[in-house]
């Protein structure tokens, strides 16, 4: 005989991504590093921005990159001549990054240096304007980028990333006098879906918008990971700075 | 196709939920998901991957049933709830206001399991059910999304 039950459970259908991103972020509190989940649609210029960023900042920052990447590690190749740690995960067929991909590419990092001496660790998701939204992998802040030579509907097409993101970046709009595009209306699109995140313009190859974008980097890392000897740290605001380029 | 990593997901949030109870086995006949609009994942496609990743394991059989809800949100300046649409870039058709709360539309939630249990030799049938009230369940639940 059987009898008939009903739970009612409430529970997240991704609780078992849920719980290893819980996880992965506990170690980086514990290690009081910043971790920055960056997403885009391939070729939007994640990698670019990254090697700007690591080489304008490796005096200030000690970092490390986890790099997403389908099949190759040639994104994880040009990061590594900068000068950073940096660790592959090739996802194979997977479309995104998930959290138990990140802790094991914790394990490796961890095999080359004690994450505790890191201040921002940086996690290149796989190009994909879909999956990465819904995928947590422990992150502080997550960071879309979409490039001028995208189009400005992308917004609104791909809702779910530019909601969930807690910066935008434009990028590439050194190429705008090239383009019949509107980067008002991409932004204005941004903000319809999302009208409290950070946006910033910026260009990896002509350096323009660089400045704003590392101002939102270093207050970022100072509100998550405030100086010990300073009582009086600003607390995380509830609503993130609007930043314009 | 990320419905696959979705159910594979899935298919071990309910792996943790049959841990509960050990040593007997449930065999579930139905598992209602709750799943939103606003989410990136195509209800459809779910149920497809469901009928492949589940034959031949504990949940072969089971049937996945999807409710959806819609993307409502809350417009700001004047209170209305309102249904953005991408035509009119999610702004709110009674003050033009951008999309800043939104009300339903994100859900991706396990709601309910409908299951039995083989009965034990002599002792009671393992009656009752997981209330949202229970410790047990607060623990679930404190992983599902706001």
């Amino acid at each position: 005989m059987h009898m008939p039950l009903e739970d009612t459970l409430g529970l997240n259908l991704l609780a078992a991504n849920q719980h290893q991103a819980e996880h992965n972020r506990e170690h980086f509190d514990s290690w009081r590093l910043l971790c920055l989940n960056m997403m885009s649609s391939p070729g939007a210029g994640k990698t670019s921005l990254l090697e700007c960023s690591l080489a304008q900042l490796s005096n200030e920052f000690a970092m490390a990159v986890l790099e997403g990447d389908m099949t190759t590690q040639l994104d994880a190749e040009r990061l590594e001549a900068v000068g950073v740690p940096v660790v592959p995960i090739t996802t194979g067929r997977a479309c995104h990054l998930d959290a138990a991909m990140v802790s094991g590419g914790l394990k490796l990092l961890r095999q080359r240096l004690d994450p505790a001496s890191l201040d921002l660790l940086w996690v290149e998701n796989v190009g994909n304007l879909v999956c990465p939204a819904e995928f947590e992998v422990g992150e502080h802040k997550k960071v879309a980028l979409l490039s001028v030579t995208e189009g400005d509907d992308k917004p609104l097409k791909y809702p779910v990333m530019f909601r969930e993101a807690d910066c935008v970046l434009i990028t590439k709009i050194d190429l705008l006098p090239y383009l019949p595009v509107d980067v008002d209306r991409i932004e204005d699109h941004i903000r319809q879906v999302n009208p409290r995140c950070s946006v910033i313009r910026i260009s990896a190859s002509s350096g323009v918008g660089l400045d704003s974008w590392h101002a939102w980097l270093r207050a970022t890392h100072a509100a998550q990971c405030p100086s010990p000897g300073l009582a009086t740290a600003q607390p995380l605001p509830s609503h993130p700075t609007l930043v314009n380029a | 196709m990320h419905e696959v990593d979705m159910t594979k997901c899935l298919l071990l949030s309910l792996q943790e939920w049959k841990q509960q109870h050990q040593p007997q086995v449930p065999s579930v006949e139905v598992v209602h998901l709750q799943v939103g609009d606003f989410t990136c994942v195509e209800p459809d496609a779910l149920v497809f991957t469901w009928g492949a990743l589940v034959s031949g394991t504990w949940l072969a059989g089971s049937e996945l049933r999807i409710e959806r809800t819609p993307l409502l949100a809350r417009c700001l300046p004047c209170g209305a709830s309102y249904s953005p649409r991408s035509e009119q870039a999610y702004r709110s058709p009674c003050c033009d206001h951008p999309m800043e709360d939104i009300l339903s539309g994100r859900e991706l939630r396990i709601r309910s399991i409908e299951y039995s249990l083989p009965e034990q030799g002599s002792s009671p049938p393992a009656a009752g059910s997981v209330s949202p009230g229970t410790p047990q369940a607060r623990e679930l639940m404190a992983g599902a999304r706001a």
